[in-house]
Parts: C-alpha cells; structure tokens; sequence
C-alpha cells in the first residue's frame, strides 16, 4: 500500500484541501449488503432511533432514515482528515495525522447517544494513526446494544480497490458511487486555469479476520459476512 | 446559481454583520453574518458567496454557500449542490441536493394540518 503521508503531501502541496464529489458520469453500481438487511430489520420495526452516517453526505440516505421516522447525523470522516491541520511529525520525525485534534473537531457527541452507526468502508481507507482513535470514540458514543456495520475489502480486492460512496436504496440494497477528489481550480503561472482530478482515496491496508477482531474488541459481539464482491461485511454489537 | 429576485431584502458579498438579525420579511444573504438570525414566518437564502456563522430560525431556508450554526426552519430547508452546513437542522421538510455537504443532524419534525 502507498504511504498516506506521501499521497497526503502530494494532494496537498501547494493547494486549498480536496473537494469530494462523485466521479462525473460515475457509474452507481448496486450491491446487496446482508448486514444492513439484519440492520434494516431493526429500523424498519423501531421508532426515533438515532443512526450515524460517516459516508459522504448523502440525500438518499438522509431521506430513507427521516421517512421512517429517525434521526440522522451525517459526518464525513474521509472528508474531514483531509485537512490540512491534522498533519504534524511523530517521534521519529515522520509526517502524521494528529488523532487528539481529529477527535477534538470530530465526532463529538454525548455518551451513547447512537443506536446504529454506519462505517461503511471508513476503516479500509482512513489514515492508520486514525483508526483506533475513531473506533474507541465510535464505542463511546454507540448505545449499549447498538450496532455498527462496517465494509472491509479481501486481499482479492486489489491493492487499487476504488473508495465508493454508499447510498440505501430500500431493504438490503445500496447503490455504490466511485469518490474522486477534486482540487480547486487555480490559475497557473502562465494564466491557464487548472483543476487538477486525482483518483478517490487510496487503500490503506487490508484486514484480516483476526485483525478486525481486535479492532474490535470492545465490542460485545462480532458477526461476519462474506460476499462475492470481496468485502466482509462486519455487524459488531456494543 | 439562482440570482435574488428584485423586492427581496439583500446583504451583498462585500458586507459583513457582526450581531443578531431579525426580519418579517424574505432575506437573501451572499455577505458574512456571525450571531443570529432571526426571520420567523419569512425565507432565508444563503447565496454562493454567502458566509453565516449563526443560528438561523426562520420558515423557509436554501443554503447555497456556506452554514455554520443550528437550522430551525417550520417549513423546509433546501441544501444545493454548493452547499457547505455545518449544524443541526430541524425542519418539517428537507431537500439536499448531491454535492451538498453536511456535518450534523436532521430531525424532522412534521406539525399536523
């Protein structure tokens, strides 16, 4: 896997931080997800519940929750450690994310205040120093009995496995959109403006069963699913 | 982008207001506003180059720049695709557009007719 550090300098040498948009023309692929099917049948016989999202803002999603009567905080994590600010030098002088500022800015929520949060892919592609500050914190504010689902890629995927968006379509259905990370449009020294396009996140790591199993270890119970696509799908209970 | 129609109050991009505002009547804000904003019964438009650090209580509300406080809005809320909200919304009805980024929660509240 490339270093994050360098794919971070190299995004934010001399620019104002990325922008998230869908891939133009993006194709939305569909995938059945067995995890939100057992999830789906929590929300679908619950009322009021309170669902974490930490995908990219998405209007699907926000618009199925709040029909069914819930409430739903949307937070993009991927978006917000991009930021500049987060970088800062280890012991050993190596270019790191700083995990105390990112949980100050983000994620800052009352004590179990979630019945559900939604990963989605966020652990595949967020920085290493992040993960296990952002799964301590997601234990915090998850409810006893709640439940978080998260999407990890197989050592099949591909070291080049594109970071997708996910929207809910109904039941056990999501629509997965290619992210791609567009910086803004400068003018350059001869007056030509450019915007430069780069590919979405890159894959940081791929976890095995053990590994995710001590990711989440606080957790009260973990369940496993596999599908064809080379992802695991995780449902962990607090 | 969609222009202010004429007879609507304006804040334009070079002002900025520090303080709380009120109205009875429809503003379209494209400058910087901290504080709050209060426009109960009447519509708030953040334009492209709009800027508000403030809580927003109003009947109607579209945010096409950026929001950084509560929204509590006793008809809709419209988030555009240029749309950058950070807050909690409170709403009867929502409409966010793809693009549109928020950071914060949306509760609706529908009020029987």
């Amino acid at each position: 896997m490339s270093s994050v550090s360098q794919n971070f300098m190299k995004l934010f040498r001399g620019s104002s931080g990325p922008e998230t948009i869908p891939a133009q023309g993006s194709q939305k692929l569909t995938r059945r997800s067995s995890g939100l099917g057992e999830l789906s049948r929590l929300w679908e016989s619950a009322e009021d519940l309170c669902i974490l999202d930490l995908g990219s803002t998405s209007p699907a999603n926000i618009r199925h929750f709040t029909e069914g009567g819930h409430r739903i905080y949307s937070e993009d994590l991927l978006t917000a450690s991009t930021d500049p600010e987060l970088l800062t030098k280890d012991e050993q002088g190596s270019i790191v994310l700083d995990s105390r500022k990112f949980l100050a800015d983000n994620l800052v929520y009352p004590a179990a205040r979630f019945d559900v949060v939604l990963c989605w892919n966020l652990p595949d592609y967020l920085d290493e120093s992040l993960v296990k500050p952002v799964v301590g914190r997601l234990w915090s504010v998850l409810k006893p009995g709640g439940m978080l689902l998260a999407f990890f890629h197989t050592r099949d995927a591909g070291p080049d496995s594109p970071c997708h968006r996910f929207h809910i379509v109904g039941g056990d259905t999501l629509e997965m959109q290619k992210i791609v990370l567009r910086r803004e449009a400068r003018r350059g020294p001869t007056g030509a403006v450019h915007t430069a396009i780069s590919d979405g996140f890159q894959l940081q790591r791929v976890f095995n069963n053990r590994h995710i199993e001590n990711l989440f270890h606080d957790f009260a119970s973990i369940k496993f699913f596999l599908a064809r696509d080379n992802i695991r799908e995780v449902l962990v209970v607090r | 982008m969609s222009a202010p129609a004429s007879g609507l109050a304006q804040i334009g991009k070079s002002v900025f207001i520090k303080g709380e505002l009120s109205g009875s009547e429809d503003l379209y804000l494209d400058g910087q506003v901290e504080g709050s904003i209060a426009l109960k019964g009447n519509s708030l438009t953040v334009g492209p180059n709009g800027q508000v650090k403030a809580s927003v209580e109003a009947k109607g509300v579209v945010v096409q720049g950026k929001l950084e406080g509560n929204i509590q809005a006793s008809d809709r809320v419209e988030l555009r695709k240029s749309a950058v909200v950070t807050g909690d919304i409170i709403t009867q009805r929502i409409s966010i557009e793809e693009g549109a980024y928020l950071k914060g929660k949306v509760d609706i509240h529908r009020t029987d007719k």
